[in-house]
């Protein structure tokens, strides 16, 4: 069994402040962590392991400093790391990105065949939930996004059972293998690191490979030039609203700034008034 | 920016909106973006087509009658058993073909589990750009090409993108993030029939089995009407039934921030937000709630948001209607009383 596990490392958002004058943002200082979504990747591609032996690849595109989210992988227990890293993927959007993944999958499977590929729901950064249903296309995986629980791996006959998340309910879909699963967040729990697999990781010489080592002849394919997104401009959004209304609170009870309220918004907003008066009926 | 576009990509005509379905039941979404598709296809002078996918029969094409209610002027109806239900691989391949075949320049789909799973294959598989869920459509008076105007930064900022030397141009919206259109009913359209051409040997992934939710709990926060959220500031689960209280007088859906949801006080599903829902509802109330950005953008479209807080600083007041600066454990209960007794009297007068 062998899974390849797609890790962005990404601006810890949470962190991410915009300058209150200039509306730029602020990014001095802040931490890059693994792409939340991915621990579930990852986490699920290990237990694959657990159960069924075999190897996990964790695989991220990005610039040189990535390599501290590889080595986090590698520590939870990731067997393999491989950075691809070139200024020509500078600018990548999702069809670029998938592009290379794709390729450097491709030069993965040289060494070893490979059963799954996991990549996480979506970004915090980017945001689309696009690299993996595009890495799927490029490489003719079967597609399975939103992936709640893998019910079973038969390698044998290479065919995997799963629950997809759809809309109003759960999908259970049969394919086979080598498949693209992006996995929901919350279906397991990320492992912690021992301390035998930190030392490990820290030591360990993982692989970089740039364009050409990652199996990408035309440059065109990727980075800017790769890109049919355009950014056009970016933009502060505009104050929609007026501030509250507040209403008084410190003169009494409860009760009055309810009833206070109440009046004020069914005189201003009849058709909320009417809205509510429906539960009368 | 001015662009020469190639004549092989010019001869790309016409908006399309692809109409999403499960169950019998076409996704709300779908019309939501007809009537933001309408918009742009006048704006280009274009028609406007709604793309159907399905098992054929009554079902399927009563999709079309729909579809043309809403604004389309066509649609692209594709019929095969094998689409009975949704699977991204004959999917992808109706809606690939279909856009080869009849060239449109605009592609818009719902940014939906089915629609981000399909809206991603077909884009690859056509190598054009994709932008995902896009909060605004417009089209550039310079160029004629669609710009797709996006939330980045968790919010923070907005960019614009553009798909300029590539056709279709293709973007995602999320449900509740464009309003809804009048449907009339008179309106109808001429419909455009397709082959799958596939046989469902020719299909890899089977689908064993269709679990329903339960408490439908995920559609019914998207479009509820009056929306009840509680936020960190609450403190304690068990403070957490104020919430519930109040939205049952109410008949109100259940929300909350992503610290609650991420405690376990209520299911995920319940989230509102960026990484959760986006929700439009006539009525939002928000209690204990600081009011961040990621929050805000997936409910600040309400009509009227109502906020319970305790700190007069605290973000949420410079976006909501009303304010009330105190304790909510104080203030939920005296809100639930209040709404209790206008209902009562309500009652009487009805
Ligand atoms: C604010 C912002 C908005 C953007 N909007 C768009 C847009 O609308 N359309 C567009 O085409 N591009 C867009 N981009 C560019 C896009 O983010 C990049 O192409 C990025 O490399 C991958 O997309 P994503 O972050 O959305 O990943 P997603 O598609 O959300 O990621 C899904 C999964 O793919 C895997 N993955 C993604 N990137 C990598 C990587 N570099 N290395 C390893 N695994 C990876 C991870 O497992 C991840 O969980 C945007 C970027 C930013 C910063
Ligand atoms: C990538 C990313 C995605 C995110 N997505 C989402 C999302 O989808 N949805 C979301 O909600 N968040 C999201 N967040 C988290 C978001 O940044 C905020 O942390 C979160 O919304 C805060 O939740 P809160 O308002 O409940 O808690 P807090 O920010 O802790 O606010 C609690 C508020 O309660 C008030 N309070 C305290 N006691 C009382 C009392 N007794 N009575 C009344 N008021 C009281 C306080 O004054 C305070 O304003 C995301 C964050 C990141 C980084």
């Amino acid at each position: 069994m062998h899974s390849v596990v797609c890790i962005k490392q990404v601006p810890d958002s949470s962190q991410i402040r915009v300058h209150p004058v200039t509306n730029t943002i602020m990014r001095q200082g802040v931490p890059a962590i693994i792409n939340p979504y991915d621990l579930f990747a990852l986490e699920a591609a290990l237990k694959l392991k657990d159960r069924y032996g075999g190897r996990v690849t964790a695989l991220c595109m990005g610039p040189p400093q990535a390599e501290a989210a590889l080595r986090k992988a590698l520590s939870f227990g990731a067997d393999e790391a491989i950075l691809v890293t070139d200024r020509a993927f500078a600018g990548s959007d999702t069809l670029a990105t998938s592009f290379a993944l794709a390729s450097a999958i491709r030069q993965i499977q040289r060494d070893m065949a490979v059963d799954i590929v996991f990549t996480g729901k979506q970004t915090i950064d980017g945001d689309t939930a696009q690299v993996g249903p595009g890495v799927a296309k490029r490489l003719d995986l079967q597609l399975l996004t939103y992936v709640s629980n893998i019910d079973e791996v038969d390698l044998e006959r290479g065919e995997i059972v799963v629950q997809r998340r759809a809309e109003g309910g759960v999908q259970v879909l049969k394919t086979r293998l080598p498949a693209l699963v992006t996995v929901l967040e919350g279906i397991n729990e990320m492992r912690f690191a021992t301390l035998d697999d930190m030392f490990r990781a820290a030591r360990y010489p993982l692989k970089v490979w740039n364009r050409e080592q990652a199996g990408i002849e035309d440059v065109a394919r990727i980075g800017l030039k790769g890109s049919p997104t355009v950014v056009a401009k970016v933009f502060a959004p505009q104050a929609r609203r007026e501030r509250a209304e507040l209403i008084e609170t410190h003169s009494g009870a409860s009760s009055d700034v309810a009833a206070t309220l109440l009046a004020k918004l069914f005189t201003r907003y009849p058709q909320v008034k009417a809205q509510v008066e429906r539960q009368a009926l | 920016r001015k662009v020469e576009l190639d004549p092989r990509l010019a001869a790309y005509k016409g908006v399309w909106v692809f109409i999403e379905h499960e169950r019998g039941a076409a996704h709300q979404v779908s019309f939501e973006l007809l009537g933001e598709g309408r918009k742009l296809a006048d704006a280009l002078g274009v028609e406007l087509a709604g793309v159907v996918m399905g098992a054929p029969g009554e079902a399927t094409r009563r999709f079309c009658a729909q579809a043309f209610h809403y604004g389309a002027d066509l649609c692209y109806l594709v019929e095969d058993p094998i689409l009975a239900e949704y699977r991204n691989e004959p999917y992808t391949r109706g809606l690939t073909d279909l856009v080869n075949v009849f060239q449109p320049e605009i592609l818009l789909l719902g940014a939906t589990t089915l629609g981000r799973d399909l809206a991603g294959s077909v884009a690859t598989t056509l190598q054009t750009g994709l932008t995902a869920d896009c909060t605004e459509l417009n089209i550039d008076p310079e160029n004629r090409s669609l710009a797709a105007t996006r939330p980045t930064f968790g919010g923070s900022l907005l960019c614009t993108i553009q798909t300029l030397n590539y056709r279709p141009q293709m973007a995602t919206v999320r449900p509740r993030v464009m309003s809804l259109p009048e449907p009339d009913t008179g309106r109808s359209g001429r419909i455009v029939e397709h082959p799958l051409g596939l046989v469902e040997t020719d299909i890899v992934t089977k689908v064993l089995e269709f679990i329903p939710d339960q408490n439908r709990d995920q559609a019914q926060l998207a479009y509820a009407d009056i929306i009840v959220s509680g936020g960190r500031g609450l403190k304690r689960p068990e403070n957490f039934q104020l919430i519930w209280d109040l939205a049952k007088v109410l008949g109100a859906e259940v929300g909350a921030s992503r610290p609650v949801t991420q405690a376990g006080w209520v299911s995920a599903d319940r989230q509102v937000g960026q990484t959760g829902k986006t929700v439009r509802p006539k009525l939002y109330i928000a209690a204990g709630i600081s009011g961040a950005i990621q929050h805000r953008v997936g409910m600040e479209a309400s009509d009227v948001i109502i906020a319970i807080n305790e700190d007069p600083a605290a973000p949420i007041f410079d976006f909501a209607t009303y304010g009330i600066v105190g304790n909510a454990m104080q203030i939920l209960p005296a809100l639930t009383e209040a709404f209790r007794q206008h209902l009562a009297t309500a009652r009487k007068a009805g």
